[in-house]
């Protein structure tokens, strides 16, 4: 396959996946919200994670997106060094962004700032936003679509604390969030957290603790027994489907972090909805794709 | 337990028996309206193109489609409500002027919405987000369209629904707020919880 067949082939799967994102849940978050709504005992909570099954089984049944708010294109892109369009892939992404919005439709979410009209397509100045790795000694593509809705972003927050305020700190500063911007953002929250160096670092870690599968565990062994408080701590709080109260409260909470000045320890958070819409794809180096997210989608 | 289902045009008498907590079901119509139709009408002084008066609005921006935009013919293809509280700084004004008895939204709104809810008879419900195409599939035809220049999100889509729900009180026509008495309790288990974190948390020694 020449190169710009390849291109093409590749927008065209891009585009079609990110269609199917909006209307089917990835695996983990389909299995967490059945988990969550068997385990589920308050009267009022229940009839909400019934409200939310009926719901993936119309938009699945009927193909139509599963909430209407299908948001802001985000892609975090882990690309091989030695991949054979990188060059490409932001305009290929750019595209692809384009045609789902026509063809699944999705609600046109892209505003510009300043000038403040809608593109009516999905793609404005730097949007759909690209989050790039590089990944040395690799010639395929990891890529995570994710489509970021209005009411999970809102919450999305971040602080520099100082280190005497340490994980204490950071603790109080996730459970705040919950309680307070959570209960709108569409609980049972997946909750992404960063712990780095700056507000920039700890905010880019935040959206990539998103990515990461629900019940997957931060590598570091202190940082993934703070998932588990932090998980086990907001489910206490008994914040239920909606913020309205129930056995639980989140999906999960994912722990991302780097290594920090001395003086300071910042901590951001981005939460993901219920209806978590995020996708995985691996692309080789001859356009082959493997679908990690969705089981049963193949190209 | 039996649906409680509110027909429109509904009266304050409709509303008494409802409590915060409640879950009820709406038949009759329903008119989307979020933050440029209550800009528009509380800030700029413009009458609602639609009379709400007993009736119910919703804060959603729908995915619609164009099936004959002269004929104003218009499917509903997903609906769920958005972030209420956007609303909240307009709601008692335009609960006055517009004389709505539901607003149906998503998550909380504060003391100006109780205030509204209170004085005019009036309801503030939750639909569950993100439940839009179960929510479209209740709508049983648009009606009509409005403002149709602010762009799909901020039209005013006047839906005829049936058995539209589950709605949750989340503010009744006492004022009682829902999200508001749960926050309390919220917090206070708040404070417990980071007391057992700490414990466990102190890795800069």
């Amino acid at each position: 396959m020449d190169k710009q067949e390849q291109v093409k082939q590749m927008t065209t799967i891009i585009a079609d996946f990110v269609g199917h994102m909006a209307k089917v849940l990835p695996d983990d978050v389909q299995a967490k919200i059945k988990e969550l709504a068997a385990d589920e005992k308050n009267p009022l909570a229940k009839t909400i994670y019934e409200t939310m099954k009926t719901n993936m089984k119309l938009a699945k049944e009927l193909s139509r997106p599963s909430c209407q708010d299908t948001g802001v294109l985000q892609y975090w892109v882990k690309c091989g060094a030695n991949y054979p369009l990188l060059g490409e892939l932001e305009g290929i992404l750019r595209e692809a962004t384009a045609i789902a919005t026509q063809q699944t439709p999705l609600r046109h979410n892209v505003v510009e700032t300043f000038d403040e009209y809608n593109t009516g397509k999905n793609i404005g100045t730097h949007a759909p936003y690209v989050m790039w790795d590089i990944v040395p000694d690799r010639d395929d593509v990891e890529i995570f679509p994710y489509m970021a809705g209005g009411g999970c972003s809102l919450p999305g927050s971040g602080k520099t604390l100082m280190p005497g305020e340490g994980y204490e700190g950071v603790a109080k500063f996730v459970l705040d969030l919950m309680t307070s911007y959570g209960l709108n953002a569409c609980p049972p929250l997946l909750v992404g957290v960063g712990v780095a160096t700056s507000i920039d670092t700890a905010a880019l870690f935040s959206k990539k603790a998103l990515m990461r599968p629900i019940g997957s565990h931060n590598p570091n062994e202190k940082a993934a027994y703070m998932e588990e408080l932090l998980e086990d701590g907001i489910n206490k709080l008994h914040l239920g489907p909606q913020g309205m109260g129930g056995d639980k409260s989140v999906m999960g909470v994912n722990i991302e972090n780097g290594a920090r000045h001395p003086s300071v320890i910042s901590v951001a958070v981005n939460v993901g909805c219920w209806n978590h819409r995020r996708g995985h794809l691996i692309f080789d180096k001859d356009g082959h794709v493997q679908v990690l997210s969705h089981s049963g989608v193949n190209y | 337990m039996e649906k409680k289902i509110l027909t429109t045009p509904i009266s304050a008498a409709d509303l008494e028996d409802i409590k915060a907590g409640d879950i009820i079901y709406l038949t009759g119509h329903i008119t989307t309206c979020r933050d440029v139709a209550h800009r528009r009408l509380v800030e700029y002084g413009r009458e609602l193109p639609v009379d709400v008066r007993d009736g119910a609005i919703l804060h959603a921006g729908p995915i619609v489609r164009t099936i004959d935009a002269d004929a104003n013919k218009y499917e509903m293809v997903s609906v769920g409500p958005t972030t209420s509280m956007r609303m909240e700084k307009f709601e008692y004004e335009f609960v006055k002027q517009t004389g709505a008895r539901l607003i149906v939204g998503k998550g909380g709104m504060g003391p100006e919405t109780e205030k509204a809810c209170q004085e005019f008879k009036a309801l503030h419900l939750v639909f569950p987000a993100g439940n839009a195409v179960l929510a479209a599939t209740e709508v049983e035809e648009i009606e009509d369209a409005n403002w149709k220049e602010l762009g799909m999100p901020e039209t005013l889509w006047t839906c005829r629904v049936k058995e539209f729900g589950p709605l949750i009180v989340s503010i009744d026509t006492y004022g009682n707020n829902w999200f508001e008495q749960k926050k309390v309790e919220y917090n206070k288990t708040k404070e417990e919880v980071l007391t057992e974190i700490n414990k466990h948390v102190s890795f800069i020694k």
